[in-house]
């Protein structure tokens, strides 16, 4: 399901010319602690997760959307981890698939609040995108993380992912009679509309 | 007396003649005054459309004082105001909104379109959700330009508003 | 109780007792949104904020302009704090683009990025005191914050859309004396705002309308993920200028203010008491500021990233943690940007404060959010 080529690779923030490498020819020494975080991730569910890269303050875990809601309850009852800053979208028309990333922090552990848990994964693309009835699904994290309510309405109306098990999946930002592709897909072309 | 004068045979004859004196009036001698009143009453809706709002704020504020021109007061219902600033872009789902508080407000009335996203489309030309300009969706008086406009050119764009409304036939809106 | 028409339309079905009420988006009290409330006699049982009236497709837009065209827009969200809502942009462009920053410029952006707080700060001041009937709440601070706006003015060249943070450093240097100035204005400006504290925050009319009135306890804070002065305001010390200091304020001496009652006093407190401790930042950060060398590392025209990659920057904004997330495919233009803004994500908060309020005391509640619509709709 993750198709590495084309997924966006780590890039260590303090090496600045150092021309681009292929990640794992980089002999980078990964930070102690958030090594830590990902060890115990890969620790409990094995092949089951892939960490994209552990830069200082950044984990980056895929995970398959099978796994997505077991990984996340791990995150926020083993880690501490305790609300999700950001849920973006990013559309991958070429692979078909639409990648939803978590941002996941937390409050109430001190000695994790420089942390962001990156979680993301992916759902079928289709398109001819009807949202909501379509193969574009994805299971909601809302029964986990109760701040992602609002951000998943978003992504709802924004790609089309539509979240099993959200409890108000209505229009958000967009217009009440927008009738047209979810804007922020690849194939939305904003000029000339 | 009046009451006197009026029977019921000549009520009509009378009514009419008091109506052609006064539709002659409001042209000349009267008109002039029912502009002049309207001057000074230049009253705003309050709808806040985007962030040209911030600077229509800071218009009000003591540096600037627009209420010092009579103008732009402070905000009361829509069905007292005549003056319409839309501040800045208007989306695809506020336009509607837009047309139902012009459509309820009472003749006379009058819009500036404040700010370039207002005027065209401005910064947000290439956007999906933003209208170009507001021209198709209600009329406008005086374009105020700028992104955002200073406050002194929204002043500007109401004394430019205040000059149009005193050339107006006052009798377009009787 | 509700009935699903079709996926993403559902009927509220009322009872014949409750009465459905729309506040805004012409409202003196909404600003630029709509909220729903669902009233049964004066009390809040059901509040549905509808915002999107601002949504202008910032994200998309993002897509089609390159690092650098992409600053203007990406400030319009909230104009008023223009620098702050640029600072989480300009940081991962930088890691992303693989420039350095001089240290005369690290200096100039936090004292920009303070300033301007204050401005935002200000203006939502002067907007809560309006809604709340305080006209002289509306012109002190609408007043006084035309001598921060004038620094800017005389640092960037624009009221306020200053555009001055720019990938590698700020656009232009300070001009000539602007320290001394600078220093003066926010001397005053310290001075004056201490006097709102007995117009406004000792004032009993404020203290009887925002005390105890949408309560919002820690464990809710933290669980429906709030940022800023709404999760300061219930009790958690949370300030990304402390927590994760970015350019050069981990050589700075900060402090946060927490309040632990989460009320809509305390969260209407809190920004004033920001705005004491951003002053303290600007002097600090004037003094320590080298006093001469380049702010700007310049860049080729139409920029190129280093290859694909992604980024997460967050910044302390005015209101709260700004983030923003860039993937980026190795083009000279953002594959996918991302805001995540402090306003949305307070906003969820909303329909939970409001839940059984008095119908009156939903402004002094919902603008003690510290919300901006046009950042929430982006």
């Amino acid at each position: 399901m993750m198709s590495t080529e084309t997924q966006p690779s780590q890039v260590a923030p303090n090496e600045k010319p150092v021309p681009p490498k292929k990640p794992e020819e980089t002999p980078v020494e990964l930070p102690v602690f958030e090594k830590g975080l990902s060890d115990k991730i890969t620790g409990k569910f094995g092949d089951k997760v892939e960490v994209a890269f552990v830069i200082e303050d950044r984990v980056r875990i895929n995970v398959g959307r099978e796994n997505v809601h077991d990984v996340a309850e791990f995150i926020r009852d083993e880690l501490n981890f305790d609300h999700v800053e950001s849920v973006s979208g990013v559309d991958f028309p070429k692979e078909k698939e639409i990648e939803v990333v978590y941002h996941i922090g937390s409050y109430t552990d001190s000695s994790l609040s420089r942390q962001i848990i990156v979680l993301a994964t992916r759902a079928q693309r289709e398109d001819n995108p009807i949202p909501g009835q379509d193969a574009t699904k994805l299971p909601t994290l809302r029964d986990i993380f109760y701040s992602v309510e609002f951000h998943e309405r978003e992504i709802f109306e924004m790609f089309g992912v539509f979240f099993e098990g959200h409890p108000d999946n209505r229009r958000l930002l967009l217009p009440e009679d927008w009738a047209d592709l979810p804007p922020l897909r690849k194939d939305f072309d904003s000029r000339g509309r | 007396m009046l009451k006197d004068l009026v029977t019921p045979e000549n009520a009509n004859v009378f009514v009419g003649k008091l109506g052609d004196i006064l539709e002659k009036a409001i042209d000349k001698p009267l008109g002039y005054a029912i502009n002049w009143g309207r001057i000074w009453s230049l009253w705003p809706v309050h709808i806040e459309t985007a962030c040209c709002s911030v600077e229509f704020g800071a218009a009000s504020s003591p540096r600037y004082d627009v209420e010092r021109f009579g103008i732009i007061e402070a905000f009361g219902s829509l069905r007292q105001c005549d003056l319409v600033v839309v501040q800045g872009t208007i989306t695809r789902k506020m336009a509607p909104r837009l047309r139902l508080v012009y459509d309820q407000m009472p003749e006379p009335k009058y819009v500036i379109a404040m700010g370039a996203c207002a005027i065209t489309g401005g910064l947000y030309f290439d956007s999906y959700n933003v209208l170009p300009g507001i021209d198709g969706v209600i009329p406008v008086d005086v374009y105020v330009p700028g992104c955002p406009p200073r406050p002194e050119t929204l002043i500007q764009g109401c004394i430019l508003l205040q000059e149009k409304i005193k050339r107006m036939k006052a009798r377009k809106f009787v | 109780m509700a009935t699903e028409i079709m996926p993403g339309l559902a009927l509220q079905k009322v009872d014949e007792r409750i009465m459905t009420l729309n506040v805004g988006p012409q409202h003196p009290g909404s600003g630029h949104m709509r909220i729903v409330v669902q009233i049964d006699g004066d009390y809040i049982v059901a509040c549905d904020p509808d915002p999107g009236y601002v949504h202008r497709g910032e994200e998309k837009m993002a897509e089609y302009r390159n690092y650098i065209t992409n600053i203007p827009h990406l400030e319009r969200p909230v104009i008023h704090d223009s620098c702050n809502v640029l600072y989480p942009y300009v940081l991962g462009a930088e890691e992303l683009l693989g420039i350095e920053v001089p240290e005369r410029a690290k200096y100039v952006r936090v004292i920009a990025s303070e300033l301007n707080r204050c401005i935002y700060i200000m203006y939502w001041l002067a907007i809560y005191g309006i809604f709340l009937g305080h006209s002289t709440m509306f012109m002190w601070p609408a007043g006084d914050r035309e001598f921060l706006i004038d620094l800017m003015e005389k640092m960037s060249g624009a009221r306020v859309t200053h555009a001055h943070f720019v990938p590698g450093g700020v656009r232009n240097d300070l001009p000539a004396n602007f320290e001394d100035v600078c220093l003066r204005h926010v001397n005053y400006f310290e001075k004056r705002i201490k006097e709102y504290a007995a117009v406004f925050y000792d004032n009993p009319i404020l203290i009887s309308r925002t005390q105890d009135t949408g309560v919002l306890s820690k464990h809710d804070a933290i669980r429906l993920g709030t940022t800023g002065s709404v999760l300061r305001a219930s009790g958690v010390d949370y300030d990304l200028r402390i927590k994760e200091p970015y350019d050069v304020y981990d050589e700075l001496d900060i402090h946060t203010n927490v309040m632990k009652e989460g009320d809509a006093y305390a969260r209407s407190r809190i920004p004033w008491l920001d705005m004491l401790e951003s002053c303290n930042i600007i002097r600090q950060a004037l003094q320590k500021m080298p006093k001469s060398g380049s702010v700007r590392t310049k860049l080729k025209p139409n920029p190129k990233t280093k290859g694909p990659a992604t980024v997460y920057k967050r910044v302390e904004s005015g209101r709260g943690s700004l983030g923003c997330y860039i993937v980026s495919d190795g083009k000279t233009e953002p594959y996918r940007l991302k805001l995540s803004v402090p306003s949305f994500r307070n906003l969820i908060a909303l329909p939970h404060l409001l839940k059984g309020e008095k119908l009156g005391n939903m402004p002094s509640v919902y603008w003690s959010l510290n919300y901006w619509p046009v950042e929430a709709d982006r």
